[in-house]
């Protein structure tokens, strides 16, 4: 199918996309269904009752992948998605999401994603997410990511998170609930520039012994933009949770980082560690005696610190 | 070659104006071996950082290879082919022992086999640290290696080295005086060391005293030593019974 460049930007932005995918795939643009495959494990439907889809993978797949990247040049577009993804026991696949908005005109594109997870026992999830946003217009860039997992006995699922420029305006929303053994690590990686902003709200529940929560944020927020960071490690049951928060702050920026354990089992054990702060003086001196001005070596850093 | 002339560093606290640096005067020439050292507080690093740009002297001038750069900026001397190590590294979160060596090389293509050289260097097992964060996972003595390490992977000219001994275990001392030595030997790189360990000061062509933000003596190594070793043996704290309040000194 042909495609405009800025469409083959935004899959390659989004998704790491230069070609059609390998495997099972959706690729969703301006709010139509653009192309799919389903292979004999993974199984793509167009859902009946909203718009969405439902992806079935069958117990037992194992090393293969699915990519379900959204794509908007339209300016003035607005859609809420629901994608659901029922994953059988004894899984391990990576799963491959993100949207990217190209906005050239004056109206607002916005796209809103419910992603709901059920994972079935001792499977492994990969889910990697980015969002990115470009264009010329004056219409702002809006992406507002709700991520629901539930995680059966012994189940993982690694959450990587990516959101580098270009969205004027995010809330971000996920919930994972652990059963006994279950481990999720969610990373999550923001920078806002401008006067973007951008709210990231969890709820990980540790809800069977032995449940393993992990959070690591990392973020930069530049100029006037403004973020604000409530992740809660919930210990319903004898588990591990940590939260670890990291921010740099630049130009007249603002972070609010509030971090909360709360422990509803008395064999829980829950750690969070946050910090906010300019990046150090020392660290730039140091790259520069290396030969870098102070911009490039501002540049390695926050390329470091979100990589 | 390098030459400091009047060089002077003076600051303001409070309407109080202290000297940390006295009108001094040196000349190191190409390819030698320096070593700086005297008591605490008594200017060392404070001279070694104006070298770099690191601190802006209040009088006097800094020629390197002729060229005055005195008002030059930290980048720009680098570019000439000054470095300097740091008494207390910086730590990275997200930065990786390679990334480092490789900002220090200008090389971002450095192979695995060149990071593990200079590695091997500060008696680091390279294959450990190479992809591992510069952040609080890495001991104090670890992140000072690799601040070494960094160095040795510059392109050549003057390098300062800020008491690299300091932190460094017994086993990484030897390997380090050892690496010093043959980096010596091939008379590539002009070298300041701030040391007070005599098997760093042995390595040394001159020695230069500094006290009280002066250059107190400077020579040969063979003539200092007996200095040091005199002034260093005297002291009447140190005599058992003298009565004094030991204090610690940073």
């Amino acid at each position: 199918m042909a495609r405009t460049k800025a469409e083959i930007d935004l899959l390659r932005e989004v998704a790491d996309l230069e070609g059609t995918p390998k495997g099972a795939y959706n690729i969703r643009k301006n709010g139509k269904l653009d192309s799919r495959n389903s292979t004999e494990n993974i199984q793509i439907v167009t859902k009946e009752d909203k718009p969405g889809i439902d992806i079935y993978i069958k117990p037992g797949t194992k090393r293969q992948s699915v990519h379900i990247p959204v794509i908007i040049t339209e300016t003035g577009l607005d859609e809420l998605v629901y994608n659901d993804f029922h994953i059988g026991a004894d899984c391990d696949v990576v799963i491959v999401a993100g949207c990217g908005i190209h906005n050239d005109g004056t109206k607002k594109s916005q796209h809103d994603g419910v992603h709901t997870f059920y994972v079935g026992e001792n499977s492994k999830v990969q889910y990697v997410e980015k969002h990115y946003g470009e264009g010329e217009g004056t219409g702002e860039r809006i992406m507002n990511p709700e991520t629901v997992v539930y995680l059966e006995k012994g189940a993982s699922i690694q959450l990587d998170t990516t959101q580098l420029r270009g969205v004027d305006s995010t809330k971000r929303y996920t919930k994972i609930v652990a059963k006994e053994d279950a481990e999720a690590v969610v990373t999550e990686k923001l920078l806002t520039h401008g006067r973007q902003k951008a709210t990231s709200e969890m709820d990980i529940y540790l809800a069977g012994e032995g449940a393993t929560g992990r959070v690591i944020s990392r973020s930069v927020a530049q100029d006037d933009s403004e973020q604000v960071f409530y992740p809660r490690m919930i210990g319903d049951a004898p588990g591990f949770g940590h939260v670890q928060c990291d921010a740099i702050l630049m130009g007249r920026a603002k972070i609010q980082s509030i971090p909360a354990i709360v422990a509803n089992d008395p064999d829980a054990q829950l750690v969070h560690e946050a910090a906010i702060g300019r990046i150090a003086g020392d660290q730039l001196l140091k790259l520069m005696t290396l030969g870098l001005t102070e911009e490039e070596a501002e540049e390695e850093i926050l390329n470091g610190f979100l990589r | 070659m390098l030459e400091l002339k009047g060089l002077s560093y003076q600051v303001e606290d409070g309407g109080v104006s202290t000297d940390i640096l006295r009108g001094i005067d040196l000349t190191v020439s190409d390819n030698k071996f320096i070593v700086i050292t005297g008591p605490n507080g008594g200017g060392k690093t404070t001279l070694a950082k104006s070298i770099m740009g690191l601190v802006q002297p209040t009088g006097g001038q800094i020629l390197w290879n002729g060229t005055d750069i005195t008002n030059l900026s930290i980048t720009e001397r680098a570019k000439l082919g000054i470095s300097y190590g740091f008494q207390q590294p910086s730590r990275f979160k997200g930065l990786r022992v390679r990334d480092l060596l490789e900002l220090a090389s200008g090389n971002r293509k450095l192979t695995r086999d060149e990071c593990c050289s200079y590695l091997n260097r500060v008696g680091l097992c390279a294959a450990d640290y190479i992809d591992r964060e510069m952040d609080a996972s890495l001991s104090g003595g670890e992140v000072k290696r690799i601040e070494i390490a960094t160095i040795l992977a510059r392109p050549g000219g003057l390098l300062i080295f800020d008491e690299p001994e300091a932190g460094i275990d017994l086993w990484s001392f030897a390997k380090l005086t050892e690496t010093f030595r043959i980096l010596h030997g091939r008379r590539e790189n002009t070298i300041i060391v701030i040391s007070h360990q005599e098997r760093i000061i042995d390595l040394a062509d001159e020695i230069v005293m500094i006290s009280g933000g002066q250059v107190a003596r400077h020579g040969p190594k063979e003539e200092l030593m007996v200095h040091i070793m005199t002034e260093t043996g005297g002291c009447s704290f140190l005599q058992p019974g003298a009565g004094c309040h030991q204090t610690e000194e940073g």
